[in-house]
């Protein structure tokens, strides 16, 4: 397989500039002629949808949803990044770029992580001309705030609920398509597979999830749009449709993964308070600029907070990591908060949970400030707790939320396979071995905005791409191989749900064993376990589980049957990935190698690369490749906080 | 203190849109005060599958408030019983052990009903696409910070824009308008200078196509602005008026 992430070459600050020009260009007349699918219609499926078809393409979008305004970037909440300095602070392209690959712990494309520098100041611009309701300072001009891994504010929000906001602008300029025509919308359809013919992407094949139906539809090029895939660990602050199908479907077909070892556990979230928990709620990094993180300073000490003084709290962030106290990246945090709940200093009935404590904000500020800034993310909390943080702390806990892996793609965001491109969360390329926050925003708008129009450009342009359609027998042949896992789902099913498992019960399970064995720290003999286990998981699942109804209905169990399918399957890349991987880097902390402060120790001369991934056969080991990581702008170094 | 409670529950099966519906008992036991309304609607789904019979098919997504999926009319009450709270936000907190909770979708003439609790909104979306939005390409805009809008305005924009489309607004007017959710739109979108080159013609088209889904008239019933699960109140509507009243008297 062979890797050419076609970095253009010259000064860092200029790559893009001479990229878009040395880009070929497709002359407006002809762009009518070509057909774009994009699937999901997130932050980068939305984006990329609207501005292709403002451009003169044709594009059929689709999304699993009921409209595409549900996609799971609308729960985003604390804000997105941009280097507009206008707090006048220090910041600037380079540093926002900078701030971005070392908190990736060196482990990203210095090329694409400048690129999303600079183009981040016209996504603030962007959105603010669609009418997205930024906060704004008393004069009338934006407000920024601070995030973690940063020590300018840089950070644009809408309340908490910044996700929401972005998403219905990106959602909005795709109705405006969808009217016009440019754009055909195809709700609840789940994308099944991908179709290749002559070696490029030729279109998809689809699941209507009300009918059941198996659609084909083609096209000249596919954008995968389609999300992280957190929901292998069964809980997660992911929504509940959120999977891997896509994206690992278009791998078994060809489309190489990266880094799929490396998962972003976000330090505050509410703990997980029962059995029959469906999900993970994330409460917002932004809380932790005035939010003040900690546990008590001896273990036996089981006071209620507000009988903690002072002097028997262990503000731990702020005592080891001096210069970003709270705000440290969130591996880091995450991490530490582990580290003392192991230590037996947890809070909460489950000793899984440390302190997130606004008192000192409120009497510094009021109240009436910090319910402004943070009402609705408090209101969240109360409701799921029954407890008010503006009485007494909150309790937090980390939790599987973002994942850095995802497909490999080249600059142009184009996988392995000529044609299909990935976008957003479901690519692995700006973030390294770990994400800050308030970027994933800025990353899914900054792919769907204004990268892919350039590579869409170049690649109709450069390939002389042959009139195929939905016609083509290749379409067929994977119509009836979908049909065919459809129907694998229910073989077990039709005598009945007795001495059978459900799919929630394999999920759980696969989720427990990710997580304790693949999760915030990771060791060889606890991987290598895993990978034991996770086969019999996988048998229990084909040889037992119970899935009702049919395939050709509105059927919520064969969908969630389907997701968990893919999940088994691609968890083994996981924990191959973790295993092969032998340093610590950002989120993946190999406990063989760490720091004499704990913090994850690098080995740039073994590891500095982006580990690729080759699908071989459902019963073959995949094939590790790596592309090197050069470094010509940034000196990598240990990471400090202090 | 959480405690666990058992429950009867009532609620409407509907195999397609073109078959009849009905509702159906079901008895739980021991249901954790902790859990949300969903988690226990998961519970149920659970030992239904257990028992070989077809679980409630229902939207959900987020669980977290704020996708507009979930949705259901729970005692008569779009999204429950608790102000503010989506029904995904809404916890088993709220019930007593021995409750009997009927649980119906989200009805309304513009809503055909899929199966069970799960209903087709396409309507919203359409009137969304009918001018939702700023006719402004990608690319070439502004700086930011080029036009000044003050905090009020953005205050009462944002106010606005928090609608997450989940259409318990339509669903708990007894008229089935759809007043909020368009106001809410077209609300934001003439409080914002952005909005403004287009407001008059954005008013007639989506309020337009608002009436051609199907979607009731407003007689100021304020039901919509009781369940809505992100508090719109109905100044929006207001303003929606006014801004379709100067559209058709001022013209264009």
């Amino acid at each position: 397989m062979e890797l050419n992430s076609r970095i253009p070459s010259g000064p860092l600050a200029e790559k893009w500039d001479s990229h878009r020009f040395e880009s070929k260009l497709v002359n407006p007349a002809n762009r009518r002629k070509f057909r774009v699918i994009v699937v999901g219609t997130g932050l980068a499926g939305a984006s990329a949808a609207a501005t292709l078809s403002e451009l003169g393409y044709k594009v059929d979008a689709f999304c699993l949803h009921d409209s595409p305004r549900r996609a799971h970037s609308i729960a985003a909440q604390g804000g997105i990044n941009a280097a507009k300095n206008y707090q006048n602070d220090g910041d600037s392209v380079f540093r926002l770029f900078y701030d971005t690959i070392k908190g990736g712990d060196f482990r990203a494309r210095e090329a694409n992580v400048y690129r999303l520098a600079q183009v981040s100041t016209e996504i603030i611009d962007q959105c603010v001309a669609q009418g997205v309701p930024f906060a704004r300072e008393y004069g009338g001009t934006l407000a920024n705030r601070s995030f973690g891994g940063a020590q300018v504010s840089r950070t644009f929000y809408a309340r908490g609920q910044t996700g929401q906001q972005l998403l219905l602008g990106a959602y909005s300029a795709l109705s405006r398509q969808i009217n016009s025509g440019g754009v055909t919308m195809y709700n609840r359809r789940e994308m099944m597979d991908v179709v290749v013919v002559d070696g490029k992407a030729r279109g998809i094949v689809v699941r209507n999830m009300i009918t059941g139906e198996i659609e084909s539809y083609g096209a000249d090029a596919v954008l995968l749009c389609t999300g992280g895939y957190g929901n292998a660990y069964f809980l997660s602050t992911n929504a509940m449709a959120s999977n891997v199908t896509a994206a690992w479907r278009a791998c078994k077909r060809g489309a190489a993964f990266a880094n799929p070892s490396f998962v972003q556990i976000h330090p505050t979230c509410i703990p997980v308070h029962g059995d029959y928990q469906s999900k993970l709620t994330l409460m917002s990094e932004s809380l932790r600029n005035d939010g003040r993180v900690w546990v008590p300073k001896n273990k036996d000490d089981k006071r209620p907070a507000s009988q903690i003084p002072e002097e028997d709290r262990d503000y731990y962030l702020e005592n080891k990591y001096p210069s970003f106290g709270n705000l440290v990246p969130r591996d880091v945090a995450s991490r530490n908060a582990k580290e003392q709940c192991d230590l037996g200093k947890g809070v909460g009935s489950t000793g899984l949970a440390v302190y997130l404590d606004f008192g000192d904000a409120i009497k510094r500020d009021g109240a009436d400030v910090i319910l402004r800034k943070y009402g609705n993310l408090f209101q969240m909390y109360e409701k799921i707790t029954d407890s008010d943080p503006m009485v007494e702390p909150m309790m937090i806990y980390p939790a599987v939320h973002y994942t850095m892996g995802g497909l490999w793609v080249d600059y142009n965001l184009m996988t392995t396979i000529p044609g299909l491109f990935a976008l957003g969360e479901c690519n692995f390329s700006d973030h390294g071995a770990n994400r800050l926050g308030a970027s994933a925003l800025m990353q899914g708008l900054a792919d769907g905005y204004f990268v892919i129009s350039t590579s869409i450009g170049q690649y109709f342009g450069a390939e002389t791409i042959s009139p195929v359609n939905t016609s083509d027998p290749a379409f067929k042949e994977v119509e009836n191989e979908v049909d065919d896992r459809l129907q694998k789902l229910l073989q077990n099913s039709s005598d009945g749900p007795q001495g059978k498992v459900t799919v929630d019960d394999v999920h759980k399970e696969l989720g427990r064993l990710l997580w304790d064995n693949c999760g915030m720290a990771r060791n060889r003999q606890e991987l290598e376990q895993a990978l034991e286990e996770l086969p019999k998981i996988k048998d229990k699942f084909w040889s037992s589980v119970y899935v009702p109804g049919a395939a050709d209905d509105l059927n919520q169990s064969i969908e969630k049957a389907g997701r968990v399918a893919d999940f088994l399957e691609f968890g083994e890349f996981m924990i191959r990935d973790a295993l092969a991987r032998e340093e610590s880097c950002g989120c993946h902390l190999r406990e063989e190698s760490q720091t004499e402060e704990s913090e994850a120790l690098r080995d740039d001369d073994n590891y500095s690369h982006v580990s690729v991934w080759e699908y071989k056969g459902d019963d073959q080991a995949p094939e590790m490749h790596k592309e090197s990581l050069v470094f010509e702008n940034v000196t990598p170094s240990q990471r400090s906080y202090k | 203190m959480m405690s666990t409670i058992d429950l009867t529950l009532k609620i409407w099966r509907q195999k397609n849109s073109d078959s009849l519906g009905d509702f159906e008992t079901y008895i739980l036991r021991d249901i954790s005060t902790d859990m949300s309304f969903l988690e226990m609607v998961d519970v149920l789904n659970e030992q239904l599958t257990r028992e070989g019979k077809d679980p409630v098919a229902f939207d959900h997504d987020c669980r977290e408030g704020i996708c507009g999926m979930c949705g259901a009319v729970v005692d008569g009450v779009a999204h429950g019983p608790d102000r503010e709270t989506t029904l995904c936000q809404l916890h088993m907190r709220k019930f007593k052990s021995g409750d009997t909770i009927v649980i119906e979708p989200f009805r309304s003439l513009a809503f055909p009903i899929k199966k069970d609790l799960l209903v087709d909104r396409s309507a919203l979306d359409r009137i969304i696409q009918a001018g939702g939005y700023v006719s402004v390409n990608t690319g070439g805009t502004v700086d930011g910070n080029s036009i000044p809008i003050g905090t009020e305005t953005a205050e009462l924009a944002m106010d606005a824009a928090a609608c997450i489309g989940c259409g318990a607004c339509v669903a708990s007017c007894p008229n089935g308008a759809a007043m909020l959710f368009t106001g809410a739109k077209i609300s934001q979108l003439s409080l914002l200078p952005q909005g403004h080159p287009e407001r008059k013609e954005r008013a007639r088209s989506m309020v337009a196509q608002m009436d051609k889904e199907g979607f009731g008239y407003c007689s100021n019933e304020k039901e919509c602005e009781a369940v809505c699960p992100k508090g719109i109140s109905i100044r929006n509507i207001a303003r929606m008026n006014r801004e379709y009243m100067k559209s058709l008297l001022l013209g264009e």
